[in-house]
């Protein structure tokens, strides 16, 4: 399942500048604001506990896990997990530079992507995640069952809103004919079974962690910093016979939410009825595809969007072709030219 | 070779790309790092029916790899990750958009209609491009990659005002990722010579096995606070020397931004053409 966790990953080639740019903005403004409220905390242990906490969930992801019941792995992300550890704020500037490293060390994701990237992963995943489910669940405390709970809630539902966002991006950038519909149905179901197997191993790790040392997770009885108090463990252990039918019920609530969520965007349920109904004239159409030419007008960082019809198209003459193997030509003369010059400077040494 | 032994051989062997004695590798990292963003951006910009703009943009990572030495076969095996995305993405645009836009041979009527030749379609054209778009970010990424350490990017990227506190956890995560990651391979080793023929770790065994690896590094975070403390940091990152410009650096940046104007905002490729036609 490597590939299915980089399906996640943007790449700087399906992104119009501008929508890159307004993802490095958004991205950006998060940050500072993280940045912010990590030195508000004031806790020099901090910076050395992200750094290392990020190498964790990069090595984490090396890990394979198997999925009982199927022949297949899953592997683990960690914005989820990040952010019950060490916060949403510190979580979040963890995950940027766990992208950021993947960025530099593996090429994956593109340094113009990093902005979405981490609006995609690591905001839903460490704000969404644990602001709005995680602190609300533990307020009176953890349990096993609500940690495995909130893991598997949070992480679905952070997966769905990334994979949500990978497709508004992308048509957004008007790079793709693919209706949005069919991309929603592509997308959206995939991620559901990732989100899926990752919060049942980041509930694995999270309830072990409340086990043998409760004080290390976030936000645990409403305070911050204080150790949780556990209250309903006296009712007995939670089994995992047991907590799979408790996840059944909160993947069904959690498709239900993701349902109403894209229902939520009339703008592009109304563009896919025109795709199926077979319109042609939908090139320019479409609301989140005219928010972003209007973008790309406005702030014209390079303002050359050339559509079917207009005149910058790929040489209808014969001198395109003819200069498009000139180039190539060019490529292979200067490979040639290096290797010669190198194999004489060899020699020469030799 | 397990996963996990080819993503350390992938670290290490990206470091020692970068540890070499070559030209490029001498370069300021602010002019690399700038140089692939304009190129990214550039080539990305580039509208998508515009093939022959695009091919002219190959020039770069062609010199390039030529330049610094590196092996186009590694860095396409690192594609591998990236790409399907844009694959899958690009690939329907055949499907959805059956305008045609070129004609290869073929007559054409005095009524403007073309009879024979090859038609291509404008899906066919965008899918190419978007494919070629992918191709040349992901090349022009690991050009900078396998040329410049991650010291020398966060450094860079200080002099970009990149606030501390991020660039520290970035050399942090750079600095204990080949040290996880080989407790990570022990920690496989070890489970599969318990567990025989299985593909991954039981279920039963996510939570212990992970959450004690975990506590493992929390108590390890702990130390490396200490051991930073002793050596007498304060939050700041200091650099042993400021990395001074030279002339190479900027006439090396400002032939590129040239070369990246022309092909971006005037049609090379016809251009040539168009002597020979």
């Amino acid at each position: 399942m490597e590939g299915d966790y980089v399906i996640m990953h943007m790449a700087d080639a399906l992104l119009a500048p501008a929508v890159a740019g307004t993802m490095y903005v958004a991205s950006t403004g998060v940050a500072a604001y993280s940045i912010k409220k990590v030195k508000m905390e004031n806790d020099p242990k901090k910076i050395p506990v992200m750094g290392v906490m990020g190498a964790f969930v990069f090595a984490t992801q090396m890990l394979n896990f198997t999925i009982p019941g199927t022949g297949s792995s899953g592997h683990l992300c960690g914005g989820m997990m990040l952010s019950a550890l060490l916060g949403p704020w510190a979580g979040f500037l963890t995950m940027i530079g766990v992208l950021l490293v993947q960025c530099l060390m593996f090429a994956d994701g593109g340094l113009l992507a990093l902005g979405a990237n981490v609006w995609n992963m690591a905001f839903y995943g460490c704000f969404i995640g644990s602001l709005l489910i995680w602190k609300p669940i533990m307020k009176k405390g953890a349990t096993k069952g609500k940690i495995v709970g909130a893991s598997i809630l949070g992480c679905v539902l952070t997966l769905q809103l990334g994979a949500f966002s990978v497709v508004l991006e992308t048509l957004a950038s008007g790079i793709t004919e693919l209706p949005f519909s069919v991309f929603v149905a592509t997308m959206q179901p995939i991620h559901l079974a990732i989100g899926f197997v990752e919060g049942l191993i980041t509930s694995a790790v999270l309830v072990f962690i409340h086990e043998a040392r409760p004080e290390m997770l976030w936000g645990v009885g409403g305070n911050d910093n204080l150790t949780s108090i556990d209250v309903a463990d006296s009712k007995g252990k939670l089994t995992f016979k047991k907590t799979i039918g408790v996840l059944a019920i909160v993947a069904a609530i959690a498709a239900g939410i993701v349902s109403l969520f894209a229902s939520a965007y009339p703008d592009g349920l109304e563009w896919s009825m025109e795709q199926v109904a077979g319109t042609s004239e939908l090139e320019a159409a479409g609301g989140a595809y005219d928010v972003a030419n209007n973008i790309q007008t406005a702030t014209s960082i390079l303002p050359d969007y050339a559509f079917k019809g207009s005149d910058s198209v790929l040489g209808t003459t014969t001198s395109g072709l003819v200069g498009g193997l000139v180039v190539v030509l060019l490529c292979v003369g200067v490979s040639l030219a290096f290797k010669f010059f190198k194999n004489n400077k060899k020699e020469a040494n030799a | 070779m397990s996963t996990i032994d080819n993503k350390l051989k992938a670290i290490s062997n990206i470091n020692t790309l970068q540890q070499r004695d070559q030209w490029v590798n001498h370069l300021h990292p602010l002019v690399k790092l700038l140089l692939t963003f304009i190129y990214i951006i550039s080539v990305v910009s580039i509208s998508k029916y515009n093939l022959s703009k695009m091919l002219v943009f190959a020039i770069y990572p062609f010199f390039c790899f030529n330049l610094a030495d590196l092996n186009f076969r590694d860095a396409i095996y690192r594609m591998r990750l990236i790409l399907p995305l844009v694959m899958v993405v690009g690939i329907f645009n055949p499907i959805f958009d059956r305008d045609i836009m070129l004609y290869i041979g073929g007559n054409v009527m005095a009524n403007g209609e073309h009879v024979g030749g090859l038609a291509i379609s404008a899906g066919v054209i965008s899918m190419l491009t978007l494919m070629l778009k992918g191709v040349y970010a992901v090349l022009a990424t690991y050009i900078l990659i396998a040329t410049t350490s991650i010291e020398e990017i966060c450094y860079a990227m200080r002099k970009l005002h990149v606030p501390q506190i991020l660039v520290l956890v970035i050399l942090l995560i750079n600095r204990y990722i080949y040290i996880l990651g080989e407790e990570a391979s022990r920690i496989m080793t070890a489970y599969k010579l318990r567990a025989p023929s299985q593909k991954g770790i039981h279920y039963k065994a996510w939570g212990p096995l992970v959450g004690q690896w975990l506590i493992r590094s929390m108590d390890r975070a702990e130390t490396v606070y200490e051991s930073m403390q002793l050596r007498g940091f304060n939050g700041e990152y200091r650099y042993v020397a400021d990395q001074k410009t030279r002339a190479t650096d900027v006439i090396y940046f400002m032939v590129w931004l040239a070369v990246f104007a022309v092909f971006r905002f005037t049609n090379v490729v016809e251009l040539l053409g168009g002597l020979f036609v």
